[in-house]
């Protein structure tokens, strides 16, 4: 199925960061988008995961989407493992989406750990192993190789191959190359022109 | 769900998890206030039930800022919401975790302790069991109360402040239950008004409590 995004404008809090955002991603397919820091990749990428509702257009069920944003969300007091069973549990899936993402990042012998003995890429490796976890098609990345080593870099550009070939897809921001051959999308030509916000009474005044 | 009540739970008993702050809390208050105020049956005994549910109210309050905060701060929040359970089934699901932890401990902690405070023994049960029909009010309140501050960095006070107020009901109605229990007074109506409170808490905050952690999550 085509990931297929309509005019969408997307917002940060009460602004309005991106206006007609526009691309057809087919199956099997990365997009990368580019732009300088502040652009608004991640606003575009937390909208896309359903996190943040857009202001405007259409853009695929985040039902779909599996996220991994600069936090990892692993628990430091429990094991990976009990992290990833954790994760599975509540994404609906098994043993064997586990065992295949604990397989593919490696994470055999730091299965029993607690995170919070683990280091940094080791962490994000069991944060990026939750995104096989979830079965879900479509991959929102945000600076996935960030604190991973060359060997890891590799490892994950294998996994992600490995995704695409299967028929998923994948929008990921980032600033090396993974090697992978992808479509790309700067996020610049979307940057919203005025400085609107929008009024929303209730969100005023939760905030 | 109860994957997510697992895990709470898992993580409230480990190092570090916050369990027994509350009781803890409890624990010291029961045991300083007849030291501050002298062993005096006499003067005690009145003020029992409103010192154990003051003390339950305050022990409660801690660890309220924990609910959801934490989730916020390691990225598990947002990976929640794009999960196929409901935010309002996340927000039940936390507040029982929290009630579990915290509540039910305390209701039954309260009975060994109202003997510090020379609480009348016919007035055990119905403190006992005020608190366990009182108690998932306070969790519930808080977890909407942590869920409108998620955001915010030194959120703690501006929760204790939201939430205060809104406890006063169930203190008010919890406190004279056992009140009227040490007096040998019927209970029903308050008892009755203090498990409305809770029913109407755990049937309609969730839907609140959901709302607000959408707004924080954009």
């Amino acid at each position: 199925m085509d990931v297929t995004v309509t005019d969408l404008t997307c917002r940060r809090g009460e602004a309005i960061v991106l206006e007609g955002v526009s691309f057809v991603l087919p199956p099997g397919r990365a997009l990368a988008l580019r732009g300088p820091n502040g652009a608004g990749k991640t606003t575009l990428l937390r909208t896309l995961a359903g996190l943040t509702p857009p202001v405007a257009g259409t853009m695929p069920d985040p039902e779909r989407a599996a996220y991994a944003a600069h936090a990892d969300g692993l628990k430091a007091q429990l094991t990976i493992g009990e992290n990833l069973a954790f994760w599975a549990a509540i994404f609906g899936t098994g043993r064997a989406e586990i065992e295949k993402a604990a397989m593919a990042f490696d994470l055999g012998p730091l299965h029993g750990r607690l995170a919070a003995e683990l280091s940094a890429g080791q962490k994000r490796r069991a944060g990026l192993a939750r995104l096989l976890v979830t079965g879900r098609p479509l991959w929102l990345l945000d600076e996935p190789t960030v604190s991973l080593d060359r060997a890891a870099v590799d490892r994950f550009a294998r996994v992600m191959r490995a995704h695409l070939d299967a028929g998923g897809s994948a929008i990921l921001a980032t600033h090396i190359d993974l090697g992978i051959e992808a479509d790309e999308l700067d996020v610049t030509v979307f940057v919203a022109k005025s400085d609107a916000t929008l009024r929303d009474p209730f969100a005023e005044a939760v905030e | 769900m109860n994957a997510l009540l697992l895990r709470d739970l898992r993580l409230a008993i480990r190092a570090g998890g916050g369990f027994g702050l509350g009781l803890a809390f409890f624990l010291i208050l029961a045991t300083l206030v007849p030291l501050a105020v002298g062993p005096r049956p006499d003067l005690l005994a009145p003020v029992a039930p409103g010192i154990l549910w003051l003390g339950a109210l305050l022990a409660c309050l801690l660890s309220l800022d924990r609910i959801f905060a934490l989730d916020a701060e390691d990225g598990s929040l947002d990976l929640l919401a794009m999960a196929p359970l409901p935010l309002e089934g996340v927000a039940t699901t936390k507040a029982l975790a929290h009630w579990i932890t915290t509540g039910l401990p305390l209701a039954l902690a309260a009975g060994p302790l109202s003997l510090l405070l020379f609480l009348s023994a016919s007035a055990l049960p119905w403190l006992i069991l005020a608190l366990l029909v009182g108690t998932p009010a306070l969790s519930w309140l808080g977890t909407f109360g942590a869920a409108l501050t998620v955001g915010l960095r030194r959120g703690s006070l501006l929760l204790s402040l939201l939430v205060l107020p809104l406890y006063i009901p169930t203190l008010v109605f919890g406190a004279e239950v056992v009140r009227r229990g040490a007096a040998g007074l019927p209970v029903a109506t308050p008892l009755a008004l203090l498990a409305a409170i809770t029913l109407g808490c755990v049937a309609l905050l969730p839907f609140a409590t959901a709302a607000a952690l959408r707004v924080n999550l954009r």
